[in-house]
């Protein structure tokens, strides 16, 4: 599952999945353009840790539901490593509440960043990968995607619509050698499900078949197949990482 | 009278491109209709336009680009 000489761009990978996805690629031989949007330091962990391993990491701050940003950090990734073969969409924001309370901008910024900022970046990224005839792209949705949740509205629709997006893309751009898959997590232990009590960690543990939350690594793992040449026949698929919650 | 130059070369890549007889690349012909291309080949042949002539086509005039005609004409008018 060698992934040496490869250009990976993983977005959000100041910490949480983003930064193990970003590491294991590192460490599977990949150079890694960490994108973040607002935390400097836990960007540069992130690369330290990329280099400690002795792969290349290059810091891109950039908010991703800016087009022109976005824009200029794929440019700059080309211009810095020469081309690009792995994208993987893991930023992503939370703005939870009930939909009857929910505020027109909870539901804008959570729909900018996780579902407008996949497009942009996969739009972004679609020209050089076809001029390589070549591309592995990766978005990270969500379980909820799949099953729903109440209180998270905007972020369930956001997720539901990288789904598919992901498999609109995967069909318009297969004949160009370019695969586009997703993985949905399920609950995972980051920043984003240590704000939960534990009470409400226990009721989610009883709803998983394998009995426990999982760890970043195990999404980084799911995601390091997809950018292999291992899964090179599949495109359009969102694997689920979530411990048997949303097996059919 | 279209130029000579601009004409072959834009002849070639639509030939190499699309993997058609040079003899149909002809300028009134339209790349869906009579060249069998599909949207993504569109982009894909503008993309190496670009590369050739070295000039940038916006997405605005690249969804105007029906025919080897239109290409031709846009370089003509473009060319630095």
């Amino acid at each position: 599952m060698g992934l040496e000489g490869k250009t990976a761009l993983v977005t959000g990978a100041s910490r949480g999945i983003g930064r193990s996805i970003a590491i294991k690629l590192a460490q599977l031989g990949a150079s890694v353009i960490v994108n973040y949007s607002g935390n400097k330091v836990r960007a540069e962990e992130t690369a330290a840790q990329i280099q400690s391993v002795g792969s290349e990491a290059l810091i891109w701050q950039c908010d991703i539901s800016d087009e022109k940003a976005v824009q200029e950090m794929v440019k700059e990734s080309i211009a810095h490593f020469g081309k690009l073969d792995i994208v993987v969409n893991n930023a992503g924001i939370t703005r939870d509440g009930l939909l009857m309370r929910m505020k027109e901008e909870d539901w804008d910024a959570v729909l900018n960043t996780n579902l407008k900022g996949v497009f942009l970046v996969t739009k972004a990224v679609l020209r050089p990968m076809m001029r390589q005839k070549k591309g592995r792209i990766i978005n990270v949705a969500s379980v909820v995607g799949i099953l729903g949740n109440p209180g998270q509205a905007n972020y369930v629709a956001a997720k539901a619509g990288v789904i598919g997006l992901t498999k609109a893309t995967a069909r318009e751009v297969a004949s160009r050698g370019i695969t586009v898959n997703a993985v949905a997590p399920g609950f995972i232990v980051t920043d984003m499900t240590d704000q939960l009590s534990d009470d409400v960690k226990n009721k989610m543990k009883q709803e998983i078949p394998l009995g426990q939350l999982g760890s970043p690594d195990d999404v980084a793992g799911a995601v390091a197949f997809l950018a292999s040449d291992d899964s090179k026949y599949m495109t359009g698929q969102t694997l689920s990482i979530d411990g048997g919650m949303s097996m059919q | 009278m279209a130029d000579e130059d601009v004409l072959t070369r834009v002849k070639k890549i639509v030939v190499d491109r699309l993997g058609v007889d040079e003899a149909d690349v002809k300028l009134e012909a339209s790349f869906k209709e009579d060249l069998d291309a599909d949207s993504l080949d569109i982009v894909e042949l503008v993309m190496e336009l670009e590369d050739e002539f070295n000039l940038e086509i916006s997405d605005e005039d690249a969804e105007k680009i029906q025919s080897v005609g239109d290409v031709v004409s846009y370089i003509e008018n473009h060319k630095s």
